[in-house]
C-alpha cells in the first residue's frame, strides 16, 4: 500500500498496538534551524524485517541514530515494546536492542573476538566463547577470530560489526530489536545474500529489524515490508510489490527504471538508461555525427 | 601483514616482564648515586637490623626512598592517564598534555616561582612550603575545568571540541608562561628552567604524602573505567548503544587525568613523552583492552620513569639533568623509529 506521508498515515495499524515492538509517531527531529525529520510515523512487529529506503539525505541514517537514542526526539514519539524510549534505562535498553552504526572507525589493536565479546555480559568466559565463535561462523568469519580488526577488509570489517551488534542481544529475552544502518553496503553480492539469509533467519526467532539498506532488490528479495523515505518523511510504506513501483522510484529517486515482478513473488528493479525519445539523450549522443568522416569507422559512434 | 594473527605477550608473562623491570629499576634507583649504598645495607634496613651505616641509612631513607616512590607513582600517573585520554579521543597519539592540565600546571607554577615575592606574596604566606605545588595542582585543575567547560554544550561533551579547547587553552598558557619569563630574575630562571623540564632530584617524603594519594586515586579508580573505554575505541555512539553512561565515562576520565597528572606535575614539573610512549608501546604487547592495559601501563611507566631518573643522574655526575630533558631524548626518537616501523610495515 502506497502512502504519502503528508496526506495521509500510513495505513498498517494502531501506533499503540500490543503486539507491536517499535512504534514512531509522527516524530519531528529539528538539529538547529533545519528540520531533518517530519511526522515520521512507523511501526515494527516482532518476527519482522523491515528495509529502509531513500536516497542519500533522505533522512534514513538520522532517523536510525533517533531510534537508538543518539539524537534528542521529543518525548512519548517513540515506542519500544510498548513503553516510551525515554521510560527505558540504558542497561536496559542495551539487553534488547542493539544497534549497528553506518560507519565504524576502529584505530586500536583489538582482536575480532574482542570486538565482538563488547556487547556480552560479564559471563563465563567459556560461554562466551561458544557464543561468540557461533555468531562468527554464521557470518561467515570464524577463520578471522583472533586476527587484528584494522588489518581487515571493509566488508570483513563490517561482519564484525555485525557480529558484535548479534553479541549483544543473543540469548537474551524478547523483545529483541535490531537497528542496522546499511549493514551490507561494503559486501560482496554472495556475502549480501548470505547476510540477509542470516537476519531472516533472525526475524523467524522473533527479532525485530529495522535495516536502512541503498540496494533495492536486496531489500525486495528479503524483507516483510519496504518503508520509502523522501526529504525526511516517509513516502511509502508496504509490501515491497507496493513501494517498488516505476512512478515511485521516479518521484523519490528520480530513477528510470523497469520494475518485473519475479515468479518468486518479489519485484525487482531494473534501472533504465532514458529512453532514446528522450530528447536531451538524442542529443548527447548524436552530436558526434555531424563531425564523422568518410575515414572514420561507424563503429566508434 | 594482512594474514597475520595478532602478537600478543600472554598477560602473565608480560605482567612479570614489567614487574622484574620494576624491580631491577628500583634496585638501580637505590644503589645508584654518589654515595655508595649495597644491598646488603638494603636487605639489612629492610629486615629491620641496626644499620652499621648512619649515613646510609639517612641517603636511603631521607633522599632514595621517596625519590624512588615519587618518581613510581608519577610515572605510573602519567602513563595511566595517557592510556585513559587515548581511549577517550580514540587517539593513539593523545597525550595528558593535550587536555591543558600539564600546561596550566606549569602556568600556575611558573607564576609562583616568578611572582612569588612580589605580586603573589600573599598566596605565598599562605602557603608556605606547599606554595608551588598547591598552584600547580590548581592551575592543573582548574585549565582543564575550562576547556571541558567550553567543550561542554547542552548535558554533551563534544570530544573534538575539547581537543580543540585544550590546544587553544595550551598555547594561550604557554605564552603566559613564555612572558612571565621576562619578569624573572636569575635565580628564578634557574629554577623555573629547571620545573618547566621536571625533576625529581628534591623529591622528599612531604611531596610523596602530598601528591601521593592523588595519583594513587587515579591508578586504583581508572581501571573501573576499562569496561566502557573499551567500547569507547568504537565511537562514543557505540558505547552508548551497548548501554554505558558516555557522560559519565568522559566525566570521570578527564576529573582522573585532572587529579593524576596535576599532582603529578606539581611536585615533579613537566616530565614529558611518558605518557604519550608507555601506552602506545604496551598496547602492542597487551593489547588494547583497558582492563590488561591500564595496569601495565602503571607498572611500566612507573619503571620507565625510575629508569629515567637513574640515567640523569649518571649521564653528567656529579650534576644532574633534568628528568623530563631524559624521557624526551630517549622517548623523541623511540617514538620517532615506532611510527616508521608502523609505516613501512
Amino acid at each position: 500500500m502506497t502512502s504519502f506521508a503528508h496526506a495521509q498515515p500510513p495505513e498498517h495499524g494502531n501506533p499503540r498496538q500490543k503486539s507491536s515492538l517499535l512504534d514512531v509517531d509522527s516524530l519531528d527531529l529539528w538539529l538547529g534551524n533545519r528540520q531533518i525529520l517530519e511526522s515520521v510515523s512507523l511501526s515494527l512487529a516482532k518476527g519482522e524485517l523491515v528495509a529502509l529506503l531513500g536516497p542519500n539525505g533522505a533522512g534514513k541514517s538520522t532517523l536510525i541514530r533517533t531510534l537508538a537514542g543518539e539524537l534528542p526526539a521529543p518525548a512519548r514519539r517513540i515506542h519500544v515494546d510498548g513503553r516510551a524510549l525515554e521510560q527505558w534505562s540504558r542497561a536496559e535498553l542495551a539487553r534488547h536492542r542493539a544497534v549497528m552504526p553506518q560507519k565504524v572507525d576502529l584505530q586500536f589493536p583489538m582482536t575480532v573476538q574482542e570486538v565482538v565479546a563488547l556487547g556480552r555480559p560479564r559471563e563465563n568466559a567459556a560461554q562466551r566463547q561458544r557464543i561468540i565463535r557461533a555468531l562468527l561462523t554464521r557470518l561467515d568469519i570464524a577463520h578471522l577470530e583472533t586476527r587484528l580488526v584494522p588489518t581487515l577488509s571493509g566488508g570483513e570489517q563490517q561482519r564484525v560489526q555485525l557480529a558484535r551488534v548479534l553479541a549483544q542481544v543473543w540469548g537474551r529475552p524478547d523483545p529483541r530489536l535490531l537497528l542496522l544502518d546499511e549493514c551490507t553496503s561494503a559486501l560482496d553480492p554472495a556475502h549480501q545474500q548470505q547476510v540477509f539469509q542470516q537476519l531472516c533467519q533472525l526475524a523467524r526467532e522473533g527479532f525485530g529489524l529495522l535495516v536502512a539498506v541503498h540496494d533495492l532488490n536486496l531489500a525486495a528479495q528479503y524483507a516483510d515490508r519496504l518503508i520509502l523515505m523522501k526529504d525526511g518523511k516517509v513516502f511509502a510504506d508496504g509490501l515491497p510489490a507496493s513501494v517498488l513501483t516505476v512512478p515511485n522510484l521516479r518521484d523519490v529517486y528520480g530513477l528510470h527504471s523497469r520494475v518485473e515482478l519475479l515468479p518468486e513473488g518479489y519485484p525487482l528493479v531494473i534501472p533504465q538508461t532514458p529512453m532514446r525519445s528522450d530528447s536531451a539523450y538524442l542529443t548527447r549522443h548524436e552530436l558526434p555525427q555531424e563531425g564523422l568522416t568518410d575515414e572514420t569507422p561507424h563503429s566508434i559512434v | 601483514m594482512h594474514t597475520e594473527e595478532a602478537r600478543r605477550l600472554p598477560a602473565p608473562l608480560a605482567y612479570g616482564a614489567l614487574l622484574a623491570l620494576i624491580a631491577a629499576a628500583a634496585t638501580l634507583a637505590i644503589s645508584s648515586g654518589a654515595y655508595p649504598v649495597t644491598l646488603q645495607d638494603l636487605a639489612r634496613m629492610i629486615s629491620g637490623g641496626v644499620p652499621n651505616d648512619a649515613t646510609a641509612q639517612f641517603v636511603l631513607w631521607e633522599v632514595r626512598l621517596p625519590r624512588l616512590l615519587l618518581g613510581l607513582l608519577t610515572g605510573a600517573a602519567l602513563a595511566v592517564s595517557g592510556a585513559l585520554l587515548q581511549g577517550l579521543f580514540r587517539n593513539p597519539l593523545a597525550d595528558p598534555g593535550l587536555i591543558g592540565v600539564s600546561s596550566g600546571a606549569a602556568l600556575a607554577a611558573v607564576a609562583v616561582i616568578v611572582l612569588g615575592g612580589s605580586g603573589l606574596a600573599g598566596w605565598t604566606a599562605l602557603t608556605g612550603r606547599w606554595a608551588l605545588p598547591l598552584a600547580a595542582f590548581i592551575g592543573g585543575t582548574l585549565t582543564t575545568l575550562l576547556a571541558w567547560r567550553i567543550a561542554h554544550r547542552q548535558g554533551q561533551t563534544n570530544v573534538a571540541l575539547l581537543l580543540l579547547a585544550g590546544i587553544a587553552i595550551n598555547a594561550i598558557a604557554v605564552a603566559g608562561t613564555g612572558l612571565l619569563t621576562y619578569h624573572a630574575d636569575d635565580n628564578a630562571l634557574r629554577s623555573l628552567t629547571f620545573w618547566t623540564m621536571g625533576s625529581l632530584a628534591h623529591a622528599q617524603w612531604q611531596d610523596v604524602w602530598l601528591a601521593g594519594p592523588w595519583m594513587l586515586a587515579t591508578l586504583v579508580i581508572a581501571p573501573l573505567l576499562a569496561r566502557p573505554l573499551d567500547a569507547f575505541l568504537l565511537g562514543e555512539p557505540v558505547a552508548g548503544h551497548l548501554g554505558y553512561s558516555t557522560a559519565w565515562v568522559k566525566r570521570s576520565a578527564i576529573l582522573l587525568v585532572a587529579l593524576g597528572v596535576g599532582a603529578a606535575v606539581a611536585v615533579t614539573g613537566l616530565i614529558g613523552f611518558v605518557g604519550l610512549v608507555v601506552p602506545h608501546l604496551l598496547r602492542q604487547l597487551f593489547g588494547a583492552g583497558h582492563r590488561i592495559l591500564l595496569p601495565a601501563c602503571a607498572l611500566g611507566g612507573g619503571a620507565l620513569l625510575v629508569l629515567a631518573d637513574c640515567l640523569a643522574r649518571v649521564i653528567v655526575a656529579p650534576a644532574e639533568l633534568p628528568i623530563g630533558l631524559v624521557t624526551a631524548l630517549l622517548g623523541g626518537p623511540f617514538f620517532l623509529a615506532l611510527l616508521m616501523r608502523n609505516r613501512f610495515s
